[in-house]
């Protein structure tokens, strides 16, 4: 289809003006608002203890999730890809569960299984607590962020073909020997896109996290948590905007590495 | 030597490998022949454990390396697509099998020289796989499979990906190598030119069983049956027998036994000429001829000449309920 100077140009303006009013604006009007009254009334808002320890739970949070969900995630994709079991359709179908499942319904599900009279209540009774501190958050995030190294990783394997892997069977490699140094080099860029991923969806989890987080300032609050209570309980709007550009600073980064490591990964 | 006796391989109904015993003497070239889905790739992967038989053994030199993995076989593997190290350079995927056995730096880095002097590469040590032709990316795989010393080197296909050209040079250059280097070679390939030009002994494969092994020659003069005859080169039937095209008299005069026939149409292809033919019984059949013969002859459609077979082989097909 032809389309009229005048035509494409409206279009593309619309698109933008749709992105711009939608994503843009609210961002930057919280980013307007944190800096309105300069740097430093923005620092004295993120170096509370309150935040500070906000900030430190959600990267504590990262730093669990990240690892276990990248060996979940390589097991389970050289699984699906290479391997040929029974009940790998029930697999596939499982694995994208939390794409489809609200984050609220995961927390009220954690607290049914975890919390008092749960199935597993008896861990909290005798001193192990789950709900309301960190396990449960770690398994609410790992939950939410479960697929995405899965879902990155396995395609790569597919690509790949498994011709590297027998090429270096014949010529001695073991099997673990021939995961470090063939299977792995070839889906680095895609395994690092889905850490990215599992990275952003992590610090900004919140509906499975206000369900069984404590939401104790200092104790069980991620920072997204900071945001929400600041601005609901302690009406500290101008103290939610600041945690939240502080959110925002980190999705950046990660967007930014996104960016980078689409194109590796596309060029690889 | 390899020693493969009774392999047989399932697919779920379908027969990959019917009972196949098979002989390879050291330092041979064999070819495995056969069309697409006759078990021959299915057999090379199985002498590598690459493929687990469901019955049979397999002996390289003396040891029974059924239950081994590929890894102790002691092998050089090359496959159709190459399956380069796409993160290493030539020199790493070359260095590959010598880095996993840990030999010494030293050793490693003038073995790897030699061989990459051996197959062309030698300027091509810091490049990736990315930056090769197919042709290239084929020479640096064999010469990591040859890295190891292996016992036998095992081929699939190695020539199936590239062009005509490359296919051509590539064979003659393999040839070369396997006169220089001796190592017990096995190559699978479904061109009967390729396996004639290339190979001291051919198994010709069907249906996941060996219909018949031997030299080029002996294959093409004295086939075993009709498949051997027919994916070795033309056949034309005349008076009920198989025949080659080229095996065909052509004569303007009546002889005893000679089939009288009406001449087609007749193709120039150079060297040789293809002249159509339909017989006095009812049979078509094409027949090959020199140009000086056709000349001499000045055949024309329409016109009727005599067909006598001379030396090559003849055959009479089996009849269809026994195949």
């Amino acid at each position: 289809m032809r389309q009229t100077a005048a035509a494409r140009l409206s279009l593309r303006t619309l698109a933008l003006g749709y992105l711009v009013c939608l994503l843009v604006v609210p961002l930057m009007m919280i980013f307007f608002r944190t800096f309105e009254d300069g740097f430093a009334a923005f620092w004295d808002q993120v170096a509370t203890p309150a935040s500070i320890a906000a900030i430190y739970l959600s990267l504590v949070i990262v730093a669990i999730v990240v690892p276990l969900n990248v060996v979940f995630g390589l097991v389970t994709a050289l699984a699906l890809a290479r391997g040929r079991f029974p009940g790998r359709g029930v697999v596939q179908a499982i694995v994208d569960l939390p794409f489809a499942v609200s984050p609220v319904i995961v927390g009220a599900s954690l607290i049914l299984l975890w919390g008092a009279g749960g199935w597993l209540g008896g861990v909290a009774e005798a001193g192990f607590q789950v709900i309301f501190s960190l396990p449960g958050m770690v398994l609410a995030t790992i939950f939410v962020t479960l697929p995405f190294v899965v879902r990155e990783v396995e395609p790569v394997l597919h690509e790949i073909g498994d011709e590297q892997e027998q090429a270096a069977a014949t010529l001695g490699a073991s099997r673990l020997q021939t995961f470090f140094r063939i299977t792995l080099p070839s889906i680095r860029w895609g395994l690092a896109y889905g850490v990215v991923l599992t990275v952003a969806r992590a610090l900004g989890e919140f509906g499975a996290l206000i369900v069984v987080a404590g939401g104790v300032p200092g104790e069980s609050q991620t920072l997204t948590l900071l945001v929400h209570s600041r601005f609901i309980d302690d009406q500290n709007t101008f103290g939610a905007y600041a945690a939240a550009t502080v959110l925002m600073g980190m999705a950046l980064v990660t967007l930014l590495l996104m960016t980078v490591l689409n194109r590796k990964r596309e060029a690889a | 030597m390899i020693t493969v006796t009774g392999a047989t391989k399932r697919y779920g109904d379908f027969r990959a490998l019917d009972d196949v015993s098979l002989e390879i003497p050291a330092g041979s070239l064999t070819a495995l022949l056969g069309p697409s889905g006759s078990g021959k790739s299915t057999l090379l992967r199985v002498i590598a454990g690459l493929e687990d038989p469901d019955e049979g053994s397999v002996v390289i030199s003396d040891r029974d390396v059924t239950a081994a993995p590929p890894q102790r076989r002691n092998i050089g593997f090359v496959f159709q697509h190459y399956a380069a190290f796409k993160h290493m350079t030539v020199r790493a995927n070359v260095a590959f099998g010598l880095t996993i056995r840990k030999r010494p730096k030293a050793e490693i880095e003038r073995r790897v020289g030699e061989l990459l002097e051996i197959v062309g590469l030698g300027g091509f040590q810091k490049r990736y796989p990315s930056q090769l032709s197919g042709g290239q990316r084929q020479r640096m795989a064999l010469a990591r499979a040859l890295a190891v010393e292996p016992e036998v080197l095992l081929l699939d296909e190695p020539f199936g990906a590239l062009d005509a050209k490359v296919r051509e040079e590539l064979r003659a250059w393999l040839r070369r190598l396997h006169d220089e280097v001796h190592v017990t070679t096995v190559l699978v390939t479904h061109d009967q030119e390729e396996a004639m030009d290339v190979a001291d002994n051919i198994a010709v494969l069907n249906e996941g069983r060996i219909e018949q092994l031997g030299t080029p020659l002996e294959l093409y003069e004295q086939p075993a049956n009709e498949f051997v005859m027919g994916f070795l080169g033309p056949v034309a039937t005349l008076r009920g027998r198989l025949v080659r095209p080229h095996d065909l008299v052509l004569s303007r005069e009546p002889a005893t036994g000679a089939v009288s026939a009406t001449v087609g149409r007749v193709t120039h292809l150079g060297f040789e000429v293809r002249v159509e033919l339909d017989s006095d019984d009812n049979e078509r059949l094409s027949a090959q001829t020199t140009r000086d013969e056709a000349r001499r002859l000045d055949l024309r459609t329409g016109e009727k000449v005599y067909l006598t077979p001379s030396a090559g082989p003849q055959l009479v097909p089996e009849p269809a309920s026994a195949a």
